[in-house]
């Protein structure tokens, strides 16, 4: 991080700078040299950052009127929506706030499966940024058990019993999980206190995240190491600041669509009915972001191997950089992997439609053809292609196809002969 | 290939909206009547909605609580916009269980405009005891509580209907062709007359219906009109300046010879 030192103006600055770097540190934030052909699909980091933080300032007001209590909780969000001041804003942003966090998180996933930032020398970034996601979905998970509505407690029933699937102890487990014999006011209580911490450990995996990303610099949309600074890369202050604030705006405007025209469009109308132990909703599913491995752990008819199968798509992500080992990182130049990274995109998609559908018929079919699909891509297609597949020529630079017109392979060529 | 995907995804989101339209039995497509409350500037009825509260409190309430709503709420803006002499009133009709007092007795007194509804029985065992085993909902967020909203209530009022041939009714169980299942344990609710409009509309069932989940729309959503007006100049707000920032954003890209 020290790459170059900083000397504060001010006779203050530089007292307080040898004891506390915080100035070098805003230095080195605004220079942070930035490939100057990030596309906008690079801009959801800083979207994404956002989107946390305004779940943590939302969450923190909510938690002042809010009661963690089985008999309290759905009539104190109901308070909230009613005699709060703005209740129902700030309600509403942070739930739908969950939906537009996830939306850009699947966004910046695939940028980086598409672009390769997972490989070599970004692999940390990658694991955290893994880590991140799945604490995400921990979080949104127990977010979504707080208002104590139907799909809440039947939700937080089927996905804890999931953990009765451990052989011998997993009873107990599950007992232990709830603090009882059933989904009840201990697993209430102590869902909103985990639900209050996590997104605290995600804001400190978002710092690392940012330091592991500021060590080799970010990848960019042709894949190749820059050097830094050059012609290639422009100050992040203020180049990539307003380009990243010109996107978050955009997807401000999407936002606040649904937060004020369609506020309740993607959640489950059945959120709105209290809880009730004695009445089983017709069809539990859970939030829409969920519903890629909801469809695969419906999708094997065995439980144990089910949710083996389901954390086992998460856990395939993390060793990702070690399963597709081609050192070319962007699709742009690698034809055949172009092809199978959008077979992936579908294969999700279809998976997360099946999620919402019964499971039964031509939809279990459909959702176990997708999952043996979404396993052998990682564990089949990928390590094949990294060995097999003929890859395109790589510009030099970042300037070089923008001088030259279109990337042609013979140039490149040529050059590299030249050199 | 790229495309091909764009198209799919399409094709899913515009399923997402009707993705748990899976009911075990046929029931029919809610009717779509219109409603004012609906759109950018949506807004209700005023009329509409203080005849929904008479419908409400007549027919309704005799076994439907609504116990999120307080009679003040009657008043506020965005609401039915009774007067607060008016609200004072209303409230003062019902009674509640207030204290301890002084002497540690519990005492009825005339409800204030600060109290919840005044539900029709103790508790949910009660209700439900009394109405032939089926548990009369709250109808608090009830609109926003069943799948299709405002035009699903409105249409199970109105979709009460002899039963085909072939189905075999029991006891207290009745036909209703937009109930999932197709049988309710709400006899019909509203016949032509039932209510007396003081402002000198017709009472006939259509306007009925129509009134309550009105009413009951605003009841389950009493910011909806302060949301859409904030929302709308949340939004012009957000379009003008994502307009100054791009235009800032072009003239500081200048100067490199880069395409933002």
């Amino acid at each position: 991080m020290s790459d170059h030192e900083y000397t504060p103006s001010s006779k203050f600055g530089k007292w307080f700078n040898d004891r506390l770097p915080l100035l070098t540190l805003g230095k080195h934030l605004t220079d942070y040299p930035t490939p100057k052909n990030l596309n906008y699909w690079w801009t959801f980091g800083g979207i994404l950052t956002f989107c946390l933080i305004t779940q943590i300032v939302t969450g923190l007001i909510l938690a002042m009127h809010y009661v963690a209590h089985a008999d309290l909780a759905f009539g104190s969000v109901e308070h909230i929506m009613r005699n709060v001041n703005y209740g129902w804003l700030i309600r509403y942003v942070h739930a739908n706030g969950a939906s537009m966090f996830f939306l850009a998180v699947y966004i910046h996933i695939f940028r980086s499966l598409y672009y390769g930032s997972y490989k070599s020398p970004r692999e940390i970034i990658w694991i955290l940024g893994m880590i991140i996601y799945i604490l995400m979905m921990a979080a949104a998970f127990m977010g979504y058990v707080l208002p104590w509505g139907q799909m809440s407690f039947w939700g937080a029933t089927v996905i804890t019993n999931l953990f009765s699937a451990i052989p011998l102890v997993g009873e107990s487990i599950v007992t232990w999980l709830w603090g009882g014999y059933s989904v009840d006011n201990p697993t209430l209580t102590r869902f909103f206190s985990l639900h209050y911490l996590i997104p605290f450990l995600i804001l400190g995996l978002v710092v690392l995240h940012i330091w592991a990303l500021h060590v080799p610099g970010n990848n960019n949309p042709i894949g190749i190491d820059l050097k830094k600074p050059s012609k290639d890369t422009v100050p992040f202050h203020p180049y990539i600041v307003i380009k990243d604030l010109f996107a978050l705006l955009i997807f401000l405007i999407v936002f606040a669509f649904f937060v004020f025209y369609s506020p309740n469009i993607l959640g489950h109308a059945d959120n709105y009915i209290e809880a009730n132990p004695m009445v089983t909703p017709a069809h539990i599913v859970p939030e829409w972001y969920l519903l890629p491995f909801y469809a695969i752990l419906r999708s094997v008819p065995d439980k144990l191997l089910g949710v083996i199968a389901m954390f086992g798509a998460l856990f395939i992500l993390v060793i990702l950089p070690w399963l597709d080992t081609s050192k070319t990182r962007s699709a742009i130049f690698r034809p055949l992997y172009k092809q199978f990274y959008w077979f992936l995109v579908a294969d999700v998609l279809i998976l997360g439609y099946v999620g919402a559908m019964p499971a039964e018929g031509i939809y279990l079919l459909v959702a176990r053809v997708a999952t043996a699909y979404y396993f052998a891509h990682f564990l089949i297609i990928l390590p094949i292609l990294s060995r097999r597949e003929k890859v395109l020529d790589v510009p030099l630079s970042i300037t070089e196809p923008v001088l030259g017109g279109a990337v042609s392979a013979s140039a490149v060529r040529q050059k590299k002969d030249k050199l | 290939m790229k495309k091909f995907v764009i198209i799919f995804f399409f094709l899913i989101f515009s399923n997402l909206i009707n993705i748990t339209s899976f009911s075990a039995e046929k029931a029919a497509t809610p009717m779509s009547p219109g409603w004012s409350f609906k759109g950018f500037f949506g807004t209700f009825d005023r009329a509409s909605l203080q005849r929904g509260y008479q419908v409400y409190t007549e027919v309704c309430a005799s076994c439907h609580s609504m116990k999120h709503l307080s009679y003040r709420n009657l008043s506020q803006p965005g609401g039915p916009e009774f007067t607060k002499e008016q609200v004072k009133i209303i409230a003062s009709q019902f009674e509640v269980r207030d204290g301890p007092n002084d002497d540690g007795e519990m005492f009825d007194r005339p409800a204030r405009p600060s109290d919840n509804f005044v539900s029709p029985y103790a508790n949910d065992k009660e209700a439900t005891a009394a109405n032939g085993g089926a548990y009369p909902p709250d109808m608090s967020v009830l609109v926003k509580a069943r799948k299709g909203g405002a035009d699903y209530i409105y249409s199970l009022l109105l979709g009460y209907d002899e039963p085909p041939e072939g189905i075999s009714l029991d006891d207290g169980v009745y036909y209703n062709k937009y109930m999932a299942g197709n049988k309710i344990k709400m006899s019909n609710p509203l016949s032509e007359g039932i209510v007396e409009y003081s402002d000198g509309t017709q009472a006939s069932e259509e306007q009925m219906a129509r009134d309550v989940t009105t009413f009951l729309s605003w009841a389950a959503e009493p910011h909806l009109e302060e949301r859409h007006k904030i929302g709308f100049r949340a939004i012009v707000y957000l379009i003008i300046i994502t307009i100054l920032v791009y235009f800032s954003m072009k003239k500081i890209w200048s100067r490199v010879e880069s395409e933002v």
